[in-house]
């Protein structure tokens, strides 16, 4: 990281630890922030994260391995979670699956090259009498169909 | 938000915003848990446990600070209720909170909403913040002396395990979702040391309504030991899926012919953690006494691959398993590969025993609810359908 955006993380972190709190019940809502902000928390973020907080940065590290919505290496700037759970399943996942992976040319679990779209599953999201599910970033969509899938992801900018 | 208008006996009954604050705070604390009480009102996020207790507990205890946990976590496969009372009844969750803060002596109240509902955030707290401006949050609400409380709501982060509400505490105080070993419960110990009542969506939304009718008028709804109402989440192969309130006590016949549902073969009772009932039991009823769901419903018919479906469960385990204690992080992944053993068709009987003895060892061996529930469907599939499982050609007869 260049100093100009390390200090501009740290300000950042530093206005979040105002806003939250100085302690620890507040590491999720400022990891959840930086998340959703840079697309992952990035090492010097959990440094300063600790710092601020008071915290061993390896403590920090394994809080964000837990979560399956925190992550240490970038991910795109939609991230796709489609269900995968038995109601989604049933009502017809598997070919919605297929159709994303073909037309973003990637598979589950990977981001394309210009770092646009990260495709992952979900455990069940709540939407099972309307399923196949899926939430990009937190917009939630459903009753989806191979096409209607690809026509919201391709409607995103 | 759409709101849907829904029709019901208990919580769909008609209630208007606040009205059950008015009232709750004209009362004295005593008064309000003996109408609880009297109602029977158990919990609706899976365990039971009576609410009364659980709040008499907590209101006993002598400490400065004191919470109230709403768990909206909602994680269990199947289960969607709480979504549909968040988006379409926030005044029956909240107001739920603000009369369980003024009976335990609270101030704060958290809701912890799981990371998937994020899309409801900005309404649920547009919502708390009209509830603010009008005296239903804040300093002495509604001008009663001395009574202060407020809502925050806290975001899950993709962990189906912090529904468990000690992993939800250690969630909450900036841990990972570890369940914690129980007692202490968190009535003693709970959110940041102090006492705690952690209670599902549905339980508070009840609350209001308990308050404004009576005990006496819940319980006329449900069975003895099961009283008032449940919230279904109906899902699978149906004409009707959706979220539908029923008295406790409902039959599955009775449920299916509801929702339009035809040649049914198994019906899902309790989400992935719950037991897989075959049409021979279709006459069981829903309740805690039978039954016992968190609501989740998910219909299979005739022509589903139980196999298939059971392997869907068991991978939702290994993911979601926090990978504490040994039963439960190794159990379900032999579990699991038992399952692709049989579709390959390469398995001894003998084996298969070995692991549904494993599944027993599993429930009382693992530390938190998760571990102990996940060999359930494993255990009822294999044995309820072992013809089409074990006969049926390796349960290699397509979806
Ligand atoms: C793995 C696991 C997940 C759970 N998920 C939830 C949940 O999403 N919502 C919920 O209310 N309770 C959940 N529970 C039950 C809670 O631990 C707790 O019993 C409940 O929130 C208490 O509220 P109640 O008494 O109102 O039911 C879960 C339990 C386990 C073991
Ligand atoms: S039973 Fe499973 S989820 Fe629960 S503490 Fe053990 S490993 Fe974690
Ligand atoms: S199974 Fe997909 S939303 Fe529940």
């Amino acid at each position: 990281m260049l100093v100009l955006e390390k200090n501009a993380m740290t300000e950042e972190i530093e206005q979040l630890v105002e806003k939250y709190g100085r302690s620890r019940s507040s590491l999720l809502p400022i990891l959840q922030d930086i998340q959703r902000k840079h697309k992952h928390i990035p090492d010097f973020a959990q440094q300063e994260i600790a710092r601020l907080l008071d915290i061993h940065p390896v403590e920090i590290y394994s809080v964000i391995t837990f979560y399956s919505f925190l992550s240490t290496t970038p991910k795109g700037k939609y991230i796709v979670r489609l269900c995968q759970t038995i109601a989604c399943d049933m009502q017809g996942k598997e070919a919605v699956a297929k159709a994303i992976e073909r037309e973003l040319g990637i598979k589950f679990g990977q981001t394309t090259k210009d770092n646009k779209f990260t495709l992952e599953y979900a455990n069940c999201v709540g939407m099972c009498d309307q399923g196949p599910a899926m939430i990009v970033n937190e917009n939630v969509y459903t009753k989806l169909t191979p096409e209607k899938a690809i026509q919201i992801l391709s409607e995103l900018k | 938000m759409e709101k849907k208008e829904r029709k019901g006996i208990v919580l769909f009954s008609e209630y208007k915003r606040g009205e059950a604050i008015k009232k709750a705070l004209e009362k004295s604390r005593e008064e309000i848990l003996f109408e609880l009480r009297e109602s029977k009102l158990k919990g609706r996020g899976g365990a039971g446990f009576p609410t009364a207790t659980k709040w008499n507990m907590v209101a006993a205890a002598k400490s400065d600070k004191k919470f109230i946990i709403c768990n909206a976590d909602e994680g269990e496969p199947g289960t969607f209720k709480d979504r549909a009372l968040l988006l379409e009844y926030p005044e029956l969750v909240f107001d739920g909170m603000v009369i369980a803060g003024y009976t335990i002596g609270a101030s704060e109240g958290i809701v912890y909403l799981r990371g998937e509902y994020e899309y409801m955030l900005k309404s649920l707290n547009d919502y708390l913040e009209a509830m603010r401006k009008d005296n239903l949050l804040g300093k002495n609400i509604v001008g009663k002396n001395g009574f202060d409380f407020d809502i925050t709501i806290r975001l899950g982060s993709g962990a189906y395990v912090c529904g468990e509400e000690t992993a939800l505490i250690e969630s909450l105080e900036g841990n990972r979702g570890e369940a914690r070993n129980r007692p202490p419960y968190p009535v003693n110990t709970g959110y940041m040391g102090k006492p705690t009542v952690v209670n599902n969506v549905e339980t508070l939304a009840a609350v209001p309504h308990i308050v404004l009718k009576g005990g006496e008028w819940f319980k006329k709804y449900g069975t003895d030991k099961s009283t008032g109402s449940k919230l279904f989440s109906v899902s699978g192969d149906c004409e009707r899926p959706g979220v539908y309130e029923l008295p406790w006590g409902t039959t599955i016949n009775e449920l299916l012919e509801i929702v339009g549902a035809k040649s049914v073969k198994a019906v899902q009772v309790g989400g992935a953690s719950g037991i897989c009932i075959p049409k021979s039991q279709f006459n069981r009823s829903l309740a805690y006494e039978d039954a016992a769901t968190g609501g989740s419903i998910m219909i299979f018919g005739e022509n589903r691959n139980m196999l298939h479906v059971l392997k869907n469960f068991m991978k939702f385990f290994v993911e979601e398993s926090c990978g504490q204690c040994t039963p439960c992080r190794i159990g379900n992944t032999k579990l699991s590969e038992g399952i692709e053993m049989i579709e390959k068709g390469e398995y001894t009987f003998a084996y298969i025993n070995k692991l549904k003895e494993l599944g027993q060892t599993m429930k009382v061996a693992s530390k938190c609810g998760l571990g102990q529930s996940s060999p359930n469907a494993f255990i009822s599939i294999l044995e309820n359908f072992k013809e089409e499982i074990f006969n049926g050609n390796g349960g290699r007869n397509g979806k």
